[in-house]
């Protein structure tokens, strides 16, 4: 096959087994991500959309009670058949991830640029302590740190949250990964830290060309990152499109209250909606079908 | 304007970290209308928690009053001025006692409080459920099987147990997903009128603050940089700071995005 899609995920199914049995949690998920393309899964606490990043990052599928089915592709390789081994090669050099809480997601022990140094080596074991100080502090300018020896110096702890986000940002796109995933990035953070943080992200992995999976629950951090748009409820997709058609012509009811649920900018009260409705589980509708 | 229900005069708060003073919130009046939701905005440091903190008589102001319908309140408070002003925090998972049913937190702030006969409790604790839209037979269960919306509602409800009069609203819905959180502040706006209660809802998220809020209180660094209507704020806010806030927020809608340009642009001054 010639130039493969970046991921291709294919009636993805999560169980948990318990005593009872197991209960599913990913009812058959569909999703398709092209080289350089920004893609977003947007839902609410509990909808799957974090288990599918753990999934394509390899992790889930060693969780004893978990139970995966369906196929994962990266770059046309298929996932479940590489050993465990293999899939941690894969991450951190071809797939790397962001999570929610910077702080929280950096070692609290070893400096920033200790930390740089691990992440190169995944991709050069051999890379000597000055090297990678001078290639951290280039992308380090990258996501607009200039002091970067004493960003280098320090423990997270000793930055603020903007600050580890960056450093979060240029510590996974370093090894200049294929597939980046970003699990709510920005969401601990103040308003105009999260733009700011977000906008520097933008620019990287357009200059990288990186695919991304963006992971939120906010329909506005979304609607400025990516391209296309997956919306996730209980376990399954339930409608997806590029950015402008999803926001200007929202199909499915849940994807309907989800927008009208946020709170507007130019007011006009708080919306009456309920949390739950039968037709939220109406069959899934695909824009690119619909034209 | 009748007299205030709270009103801060000139407060500041230094705490001393080794052996550098820092300036938490610094000269600070402020007059809060009784029955009006004041938001209180900022990014994180600017004080608006130190704020909250020192009207719920958490600790005193280093300088300046804070007073109650003209009182001003005392280092140590009286139980009926604790009762009179009270917290729904962020997260109401570790701000209710996970060891303890439903009913017996609600029952505790009854108890502590001395509200009612003691035989009546129960049925207020019912009652207190049932006003916050909940499941009076959930008094029995843990907090821990409940949803994030479930268990906000419970703090909403034995923040009201004691009467009190204000509210202090500490992000309570930055924690919750947007379906729950619309619900969660129309819940809030129907108790406020029923109750005629003050509300100071503290938050960083200004799409929340304009559907709710009556006035707004920009805090930057610990000052009051902006007070102004919610209508006037976000029509012609004066402050550059409020406008880089304002257009930081997420948007989803065409009128949304031509309002936070115009403000990008600092078009409207």
């Amino acid at each position: 096959m010639s130039n493969p899609l970046t991921l291709d995920i294919k009636d993805l199914r999560l169980a948990f087994k318990n005593w009872a049995g197991a209960t599913e949690v990913l009812h058959g998920i569909n999703l398709k991500i092209a080289p350089g393309e920004r893609v977003a899964l947007v839902g609410e606490s509990g909808s799957g959309k974090s288990v599918t990043s753990r999934i394509v990052l390899g992790t889930m599928q060693d969780v004893r009670s978990a139970r995966v089915s369906g196929q994962v592709s990266f770059e046309g390789r298929d996932l479940s058949s590489l050993t465990s081994a293999e899939r941690r090669a894969v991450r951190g050099r071809e797939i790397s991830m962001i999570f929610q809480d910077p702080t929280s997601a950096l070692n609290p022990v070893f400096r920033i640029g200790e930390l740089f140094r691990e992440v190169l080596k995944r991709r050069e074991p051999k890379i000597s302590m000055a090297q990678a100080r001078t290639r951290a502090a280039q992308i380090l300018n990258d996501v607009s740190i200039e002091d970067t020896d004493r960003v280098l110096d320090s423990y997270s702890f000793q930055l603020s949250g903007g600050m580890n986000q960056r450093v979060m940002i240029a510590m996974a796109l370093i090894n200049e990964p294929r597939l980046l995933l970003a699990d709510e990035p920005g969401t601990a953070l103040d308003v105009t830290v999260q733009a700011q943080t977000l906008a520097l992200m933008r620019n990287l992995v357009e200059k990288q060309r990186t695919s991304v999976l963006f992971i939120s629950h906010n329909l506005g951090v979304v609607r400025e990152f990516a391209d296309r748009i997956y919306v996730i409820y209980r376990g399954g997709i339930v409608e997806h499109g590029a950015t402008a058609a999803l926001f200007d012509a929202p199909q499915h009811p849940y994807t309907r209250a989800l927008l009208s649920a946020i709170p507007r900018l130019t007011g006009g009260g708080v919306p009456e909606i309920e949390e739950r409705s039968p037709d939220f589980d109406d069959p899934f509708i695909d824009h690119a079908e619909v034209r | 304007m009748p007299e205030p229900i709270l009103s801060l005069n000139d407060v500041t708060k230094e705490f001393s970290v080794g052996k550098t003073i820092v300036t938490a919130v610094e000269n600070v009046t402020l007059d809060v209308a009784e029955g009006e939701c004041l938001a209180i905005v900022g990014e994180s440091g600017s004080g608006k928690s130190t704020i909250a903190n020192m009207i719920l008589g958490l600790f005193p102001p280093t300088k300046g009053q804070i007073s109650y319908r003209g009182a001003v309140l005392p280092e140590r408070r009286a139980l009926e001025h604790r009762s009179q002003i009270q917290l729904v925090q962020q997260n109401p998972l570790s701000a209710l006692n996970p060891r303890r049913s439903v009913g017996a937190s609600l029952r505790l702030a009854l108890d502590v409080h001395n509200r009612g006969a003691p035989s009546e409790r129960p049925r207020m604790v019912a009652g207190l459920l049932e006003e916050v839209g909940l499941d009076p037979a959930i008094a029995t269960r843990a907090p821990s099987g409940m949803s994030g919306g479930q268990r906000q509602r419970i703090a909403i409800a034995r923040a009201l147990a004691c009467q009190s009069r204000i509210v202090v609203l500490d992000e309570p819905t930055s924690a919750l997903d947007v379906l729950v959180q619309a619900r969660v502040l129309r819940l809030l706006n129907e108790l406020r009128e029923k109750r005629g209660l003050t509300y100071l809802f503290i938050t960083h998220d200004l799409s929340v603050v304009r559907n709710i809020a009556d006035r707004v209180a920009v805090f930057q660094r610990g000052q009051l940089i902006e007070l102004a209507t919610t209508e006037a704020l976000f029509e012609n806010p004066t402050n550059s700071y409020t406008r880089t806030l304002i257009s930081a927020v997420p948007v989803v809608s065409q009128p949304e995005i031509a309002l936070r340009d115009n403000l990008a642009a600092g078009a409207r001054v």
